[in-house]
């Protein structure tokens, strides 16, 4: 009995210092990258971060809690708006403003990165418990409907508050504060939220609601709460990737948060297995890796025999086969709503030899 | 009854359900005492189940009020009866299917252990305990059903009468006064049904519980029940006594032709 027991501890510590070592290992890979990596790689690999967050947002809902949501674009344009217009220096409004001047009270709003990334987030997640409040009161599929409506309502109102967010023209030259260490961080932050949420008796909850509402009800859970903090906790998910992705592109319109947005974080939490964290995390870096990678599809190519026009849109034609091909043979994702574990990991290394890389 | 009136845990008084045109359950009054185990029998579709669904708060009745422990519950969501202490399992069972069978039992504790988004995520001390408690009452539980040596395995790859039993345990961590069973017996052989009955007077002796449950086939609950009501066609039939119940001729009637 004490050997077994014995035998477990080790295990547990084993593995506790696999983990320990992986997060080590993948600091020093982000230091690395931020000191060696051209451009163009560091902007991919720290873009990863942020599709990490925004995936693992819409896997609260969508794999969790078993709510499916059609509106995660209009909740980043929340949070990337805010966090711009809290942040821009009152010269670079007037810059930007030129057809309509901005309204005074926000004319010299003008505070740090890590606050405003803060208001952005509540900004979002307030917009979001408002829209859930009244429609998780319906049926499941009304939120989808619902939803999509809203991502397309928050685009035409930002398109009309010329005074407020500038309108089509957009905001540009927004502060570079998506640097490696912010967008890594944050991610590591929502990755361990995410986990503990998942490990606590809240998380089993939202699994509940989702395997079965009636019977989760029958067990004395308030499906109707649960579901609205689910919405609202993924709203501020949301609106910090909004924020960080502004933030890093320095430039944001409404355009940018069409539903093509909202379609690339579904398919990414779709392909790394709806209700696995670390599905939606390693979705999320070969999705991105992927996306930039096949730029070249889109742009016109010499194939020496012929050359053919540029065919923008040929990069989400292979990504949409690809979601095809997974859903026929794998409908579960990537991991189903398994959970990456030194274990299986070992596993592999026996079976197959070396398979996959790093993970935090 | 009046002397009796100080331990009635659950009545109800003119319980009309109606869907459209039709009415599923009419004009359904009933009382059940402390410790009492109750039977509710009828043909299929005799709007058994649609009690249940009424009593719990999953539907609100189109007519007449239900009352816990003194305390009108009519029109409450079923979450807030549960926690009052009316715990129930459904025909067709539903067990959380991704889950296994501790976590289960461990949702049912949920409203024991919750402490706010925050402050499970965090897992701060107040959780902890809570959670740690919950888990060592869910595993208590499990043992006495004999279910323990199970508790890491998947609920819904148990054998069927396992399941069944789950089920139970599973409001029986709600920590309910009343526990209602939808044909707990269901899809059982006559030796497990047995077993079962058993089981169920054994849960309500250790658990001090108050019992109602539905079953069709009538012979099933002759020996655990106390007292039965029968409906037929949502109309309370008949009600007393199980030697009673099998002699009356609207009962006999009703269940000619069916069984
Ligand atoms: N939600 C509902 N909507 C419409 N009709 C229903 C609903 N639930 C039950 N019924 C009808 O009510 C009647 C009683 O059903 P039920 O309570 O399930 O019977 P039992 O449990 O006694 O077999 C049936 O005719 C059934 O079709
Ligand atoms: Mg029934």
């Amino acid at each position: 009995m004490n050997a077994i027991r014995q035998k477990k501890t080790i295990a547990l510590s084993r593995r506790r210092l696999y983990s320990v070592i992986a997060v080590v290992a993948f600091i020093a890979l982000a230091f690395i990258a931020d000191r060696f990596f051209d451009a163009f790689t560091l902007r991919v690999f720290n873009l990863c971060a942020i599709y990490i967050v925004l995936a693992l947002s819409l896997n609260l809902l969508n794999g969790f809690t078993g709510l499916f949501s059609l509106g995660h674009a209009g909740f980043m344009a929340v949070g990337a708006y805010v966090s711009a217009l809290l942040t821009m220096s009152a010269q670079l409004k007037e810059m930007n403003y030129f057809l309509v001047p901005i309204v005074p009270w926000l004319h010299h709003v003008s505070i740090p990165f890590l606050p405003a990334l803060i208001v952005a987030g509540l900004a979002s997640a307030l917009v979001g418990f408002l829209i859930g409040a009244p429609v998780l009161r319906l049926r499941d599929d009304y939120l989808a409907i619902a939803t999509l409506g809203f991502g397309e309502i928050i685009r035409v109102l930002i398109t009309n508050a010329q005074a407020i967010t500038n309108g089509a023209q957009g905001l540009k030259g927004l502060p570079r504060f998506s640097t490696t260490f912010a967008v890594w961080a944050v991610a590591g932050l929502v990755i361990l939220f995410m986990v503990l949420l998942m490990r606590s008796s809240y998380g089993r909850a939202m699994k509940a609601v989702r395997d079965d509402e009636l019977a989760a009800e029958a067990m004395g859970i308030n499906v109707f709460r649960v579901k609205v903090t689910s919405f609202t906790v993924s709203s501020f998910l949301a609106g910090v990737g909004g924020a960080l992705l502004g933030h890093m592109i320095t430039t944001i319109d409404p355009k940018m948060f069409t539903f093509t947005l909202t379609f690339n974080i579904l398919l990414i939490v779709v392909l790394g297995g709806i209700g696995s964290i670390s599905g939606s995390v390693i979705s999320a870096v070969v999705v991105t890796v992927l996306m930039e990678a096949l730029r070249f599809l889109d742009e016109p190519m010499n194939l020496v025999v012929f050359k053919t026009q540029g065919m923008p849109g040929l990069r989400m034609v292979v990504f949409s086969i690809l979601l095809m091909v997974m859903i026929i043979y794998r409908q579960r994702g990537l991991m189903g709503n398994a959970e990456f574990s030194w274990d299986t990991l070992q596993g592999l290394f026996v079976k197959k030899g070396r398979k996959g890389g790093d993970h935090v | 009854m009046s002397e009796r009136n100080s331990d009635l845990m659950l009545s109800t008084v003119h319980l009309t359900m109606r869907f459209g045109g039709l009415t599923a359950v009419s004009d359904f009054n009933l009382e059940i005492h402390k410790n009492e185990i109750v039977g509710l029998i009828g043909p299929n579709g005799a709007g058994k189940t649609t009690a249940f669904n009424v009593i719990t708060g999953m539907y609100r009745p189109s007519e007449g009020k239900v009352f816990f422990m003194g305390r009108d519950i009519t029109g409450l969501k079923p979450h807030s009866i549960t926690a009052l202490g009316v715990a129930r399992t459904f025909q067709n069972i539903r067990l959380f299917r991704e889950m296994t069978v501790l976590e289960n039992v461990l949702v049912a504790c949920h409203m024991s252990i919750d402490t706010g988004l925050f402050g499970a995520t965090l897992h701060l001390p107040g959780y902890r305990a809570r959670e740690a408690e919950a888990r060592r009452f869910s595993m208590e539980l499990l043992e006495q059903v004999g279910l323990a040596h199970l508790a890491y395995e998947k609920g819904t790859s148990l054998p069927y009468g396992q399941q069944r039993r789950l089920e139970i345990v599973r409001a029986l961590a709600t920590r309910p006064k009343i526990l209602l069973l939808d044909e707990p017996a269901a899809g059982m052989n006559p030796q497990e049904s047995f077993e079962l009955m058993d089981f169920i007077r054994r849960i309500r002796d250790e658990f001090d519980l108050t019992i109602f449950l539905i079953e069709h086939h009538m012979q099933v609950v002759m020996g655990v029940c106390e007292r039965m009501y029968v409906l037929d066609y949502g109309v309370t039939i008949a009600h007393g006594d199980p030697a009673s119940i099998q002699k009356n001729p609207k009962v006999i009637e009703a269940y000619l032709g069916v069984d």
